[in-house]
């Protein structure tokens, strides 16, 4: 047999026919099957989209962490981590904090005074996150004309507050969730 | 035809059934247990699972570990519903290795919600070495790891009955199944009999005993449930599955809208089904 | 996959594309315009359903991957964390575990519903090659799957398993080395392993797209084993008709899929799986996974190791041979009164290996699988190619529309088909 030959007769006319004719209670029946297999698509895609999210172990991971600043030396830059994420801890000197303070707030490029990125009282610590609000890769700290931070992957110029300068970086470096347990004690989250 | 068919398969499983040699061996079955989380719409009893937990913890922890399961398990849907405030005061009663800290060290703090259960020994060859030489298991999935043969035909059987409790009907047969040995039972030393156990020697000691867990008082100031060694056996082991198998309510629940949901559009899919042939079979008889 | 499409592009845009890659005419005239025998049964649906499984596992099984972690002191402990942590993850490696038992169930009423309708006989034997093909990748697939969880029975099944080569003379020892990466089976043989369980699916789809075109270019075998001769009578087009009367066989079979899924998904595992590898402790019985069982039971019915292992390999081997070993002229089951019986016991006989697998090798399981396995070879070697020599058919249909008359029309349709069909269907 030549299945070939098969091919001359045009099926797709029958098929057609068979969606016209006999229109109002076939159309339902139709619509109700495509109707209910295209809801048990959607729910089948739903637990292979959201496995991908943050699972309970790492949600549960991410509980605060408490930080001691009594180690850090004033002028310096310590890093580490909360959810995975790099915070920097700074101990601000003098001079920082009022090179921080005197800045034109209106002239920067995200408005913000330091008072706004530091815990009343404790304006010698300076907690960031670590990451450049340009695309995430982590500045080098007490560098770039400000003395803040340097982004060596785009040259986003950061100040002694963490407060966008010069450079692509649309905003500042965000303050994580955190608070003073006593004067030498933070807790982040 | 039909008939043949039959015929020749009774009468295969004639003589597979004549070849089966008879298992000569004093292990019993375990006896069946009304679980509540058995069946297609079974759901764990909270209360049961805190006085398991209470079990667990007071008898079997000192031994076994159950390193896979976090104290924020046991406040998660689907499990002994313990409070956010409850699992982190019972969290911060342990002390959890971390470290290391800056200055290289390991360290002990108080445990979090995050943590998983402390094991009671650092390896499995100091439980051994402490244990006289045996391995008390992990309990984590342990009550899945767990089974008993159930023969032809009950394994047919099982697929429609969804008797899935295999494991749990043997682990409380085990911890009630401890008795006198028989008149001249070989016994090492160290070692107990026991009914449900291959081999009927064990080197666990008879581990629970009535009375030995105090359990909630209920408004009458009794017990809410028996302080007996077969009450404690089923409640932790109703806990056992648990931690075996967290999610057992959420997924039959799930099961039973997913079925629901099949039938309803495989009978959508029939009529339509029928419909666009119908023109077909017209021809066949016109 | 073969003829000239119909298939007409109406928008410009389609036009263009179509004048370049005639792709939507391929589909047109493989899965649309396809004439398909109008006298299929629903054994014919798993075909379609086969596909569905080997895609639904391939995404189950990618999305598995994203969480798992192939090493061994790590493996068993990533499962475990699907099964607790991972969203749905229980949900997506029940219905990967799962799905492989569901994958068998199809794959096997698949080729004895070919078995029964002589769906391997000319023109349709590369066709049947390449599912044994397919079936040998497949048993390699789910093989190397099992291991991945580490667990008791992977590790035990995965030594016992590698260790089949070491029956060969001389080269076996280095084979198995090698097989392992090691001298026993560790972390080295669990990551080749998931790297070639990963592979083998992309694999088995490759051979599945040729199955499908060989399939096309011979068309559909049927249950009266005759061959399309008109088109309008005898057939019908793929779509709607092929294709609603699949989806409602899929569907029926997803519900079997979801019972063992929600309500019994450790049924057709092994309690022992979920105690992690340990190579110092051996389970009470070693059993592998049930639809490799009646091949394990003609493995221990052997005595002899080589032996055995050649038996055991010789049993999927036999299959390709199976188109010229039957020797009847006519195809279907249906019009031969004898192949029929004798199916039925094929049947029953491979149903008892599969039994006789799982039970413990000792005293009369043991002359059991010895009686059984002898007739499997025997069934192949022996009766089939005897059957077709002996056996008197019943007269075939003339077409299918006959057949199909025959049946629904009743007696004066089937008196024409009968006179018309005293010689056996040949082209």
């Amino acid at each position: 047999m030549d299945i070939k030959a098969l091919g001359s007769k045009d099926w797709g006319a029958n098929v057609a026919e068979i969606a016209t004719a006999e229109p109002t209670r076939r159309d339902f029946l139709f619509i109700a099957t495509g109707a209910v297999g295209a809801v048990g698509v959607a729910a089948v895609a739903w637990p292979f989209i959201n496995q991908m999210n943050p699972d309970a172990q790492t949600i549960a991971a991410g509980a605060p962490v408490e930080v001691d600043l009594s180690p850090i030396a004033e002028g310096q830059i310590v890093k580490l981590f909360w959810r995975g994420k790099l915070i920097f801890v700074r101990h601000r000197t003098k001079k920082e904090i009022e090179e921080a303070e005197k800045v034109d707030v209106a002239s920067l490029p995200d408005p913000q005074p330091d008072s706004a990125r530091v815990k009343d009282g404790h304006a010698q610590w300076l907690v960031v996150y670590g990451n450049c609000t340009h695309l995430g890769c982590v500045p080098l700290g007490n560098q770039g004309a400000y003395d803040g931070w340097l982004c060596p992957c785009h040259g986003s110029v950061f100040d002694t507050s963490g407060r966008i300068r010069q450079g692509p970086a649309p905003t500042n470096l965000p303050i994580p969730p955190y608070a003073f347990l006593n004067d030498s004690k933070i807790r982040i989250g | 035809m039909k008939k043949t068919t039959l015929l020749i398969a009774g009468a295969l499983a004639a003589t597979l059934a004549a070849f089966a040699p008879a298992h000569a061996s004093g292990t019993e079955k375990p006896p069946r247990v009304s679980w509540s989380f058995a069946g297609p719409f079974g759901t764990f009893d909270r209360a049961q699972l805190q006085r398991g937990f209470k079990v667990y913890r007071e008898v079997c922890s000192s031994c076994h570990a159950m390193s896979r399961v976090a104290f924020r398990n046991l406040a998660e849907p689907g499990g002994p519903g313990f409070s956010e405030a409850q699992i982190k005061a019972l969290a911060a009663e342990y002390k959890i290795k971390d470290g290391p800290n800056d200055q290289g060290e390991m360290f002990e703090r108080p445990g979090r919600p995050a943590d998983r259960f402390p094991a009671p020994f650092p390896n499995e060859n100091a439980a051994r070495a402490a244990n006289g030489g045996a391995y008390p298991p992990d309990f984590s999935v342990l009550a899945k790891a767990r089974t008993y043969e159930r023969g032809f035909p009950w394994f047919l059987f099982d697929i429609v009955t969804q008797y899935q409790e295999q494991g749990p009907d043997y682990i409380h047969a085990l911890l009630t199944g401890y008795a006198d040995p028989p008149q001249g039972f070989p016994l090492q030393p160290g070692q107990s009999y026991n009914k449900y156990m291959a081999g009927n020697a064990i080197a666990m000691p008879k581990p629970l005993s009535d009375g030995q867990v105090e359990y909630p008082k209920g408004p009458d100031g009794k017990p809410a449930a028996p302080e007996t060694v077969d009450q404690y056996a089923k409640d932790v082991t109703a806990f056992m599955m648990w931690a075996a198998e967290p999610h057992l309510e959420a997924r039959k629940a799930m099961g039973f809208k997913v079925i629901l949901f099949l039938i309803v559009f495989a009978g959508l899919l029939y009529f339509t089904k029928k419909k666009i042939w119908a023109r077909v079979h017209d021809e066949a008889h016109a | 996959m073969s003829g000239h499409s119909t298939y007409v592009p109406k928008s410009p845009v389609m036009k263009w594309f179509e004048s370049r890659l005639p792709l939507f005419g391929l589909i047109h005239s493989s899965f649309v315009a396809y004439p398909t025998p109008r006298n299929l049964n629903y054994l014919w649906t798993f075909g379609g359903i086969l596909s569905f499984m080997l895609v639904a596992q391939i995404v189950t099984g990618i999305v598995l991957v994203m969480h798992y972690t192939p090493h061994a002191t790590m493996a068993f402990s990533s499962v475990e964390h699907i099964m607790r942590d991972v969203n749905y993850g229980w949900l997506l490696r029940y219905l990967h575990a799962n799905g492989a038992s569901m994958f068998f169930i199809a794959v096997y009423i698949h080729m004895f519903r070919g078995m029964y309708y002589g769906s391997y006989k000319a023109p349709r034997e590369v066709l049947w090659i390449l599912g044994v093909i397919i079936f040998l990748l497949m048993m390699a697939t789910a093989f190397m799957g099992y291991v991945l969880p580490w667990g008791q029975m992977s590790f035990w099944g995965a030594t016992v398993i590698t260790n089949l080569f070491s029956a060969l003379p001389i080269v076996g020892e280095p084979i198995v080395t090698w097989l392992w990466g090691g001298y026993s089976v560790d972390n080295p043989t669990l990551n080749r392993f998931f790297s070639l369980h990963y592979l083998l699916p992309f694999m088995i789809a490759g051979v599945v797209a040729l199955h499908v075109w060989a399939l096309h270019v011979v068309g559909q075998n049927n249950p009266t084993g005759v061959d399309i001769k008109n088109p309008a009578k005898d057939a019908v087009p793929f779509t709607p008709y092929a294709t609603v009367k699949d989806a409602f066989g899929l569907v029926c079979f997803l519900v079997v899929f979801a019972w063992f899924v929600f309500y019994v998904p450790n049924y057709l595992g092994h309690a022992d799986n979920y105690t992690e590898a340990n190579p110092a402790v051996t389970p009470a019985h070693i059993v592998p996974e049930w639809y490799f069982l009646p091949f394990y039971a003609i493995l221990r019915a052997i005595p002899n190791k080589l032996m055995g292992v050649i038996a055991m390999f010789s049993s999927i081997a036999v299959l390709v041979f199976l188109p010229w070993l039957d020797t009847s002229k006519v195809r279907s089951a249906v019009y031969r009164p004898l192949f029929k019986q004798f199916f039925w016991v094929f049947v029953a006989v491979c149903v008892g290996l599969g039994y006789l697998g799982a039970m413990p090798p000792e005293g009369g399981y043991v002359i059991a699988a010895r009686v059984l396995t002898a007739y499997y070879f025997i069934h192949f070697l022996v009766i089939l190619p005897l059957l077709g020599l002996f056996e008197t058919p019943r007269p075939v249909p003339a077409s299918i529309a006959d057949a199909v008359l025959a049946k629904h029309g009743g007696g004066a349709a089937a008196a024409v088909a009968m006179g018309a069909a005293s010689a056996p269907s040949k082209k």
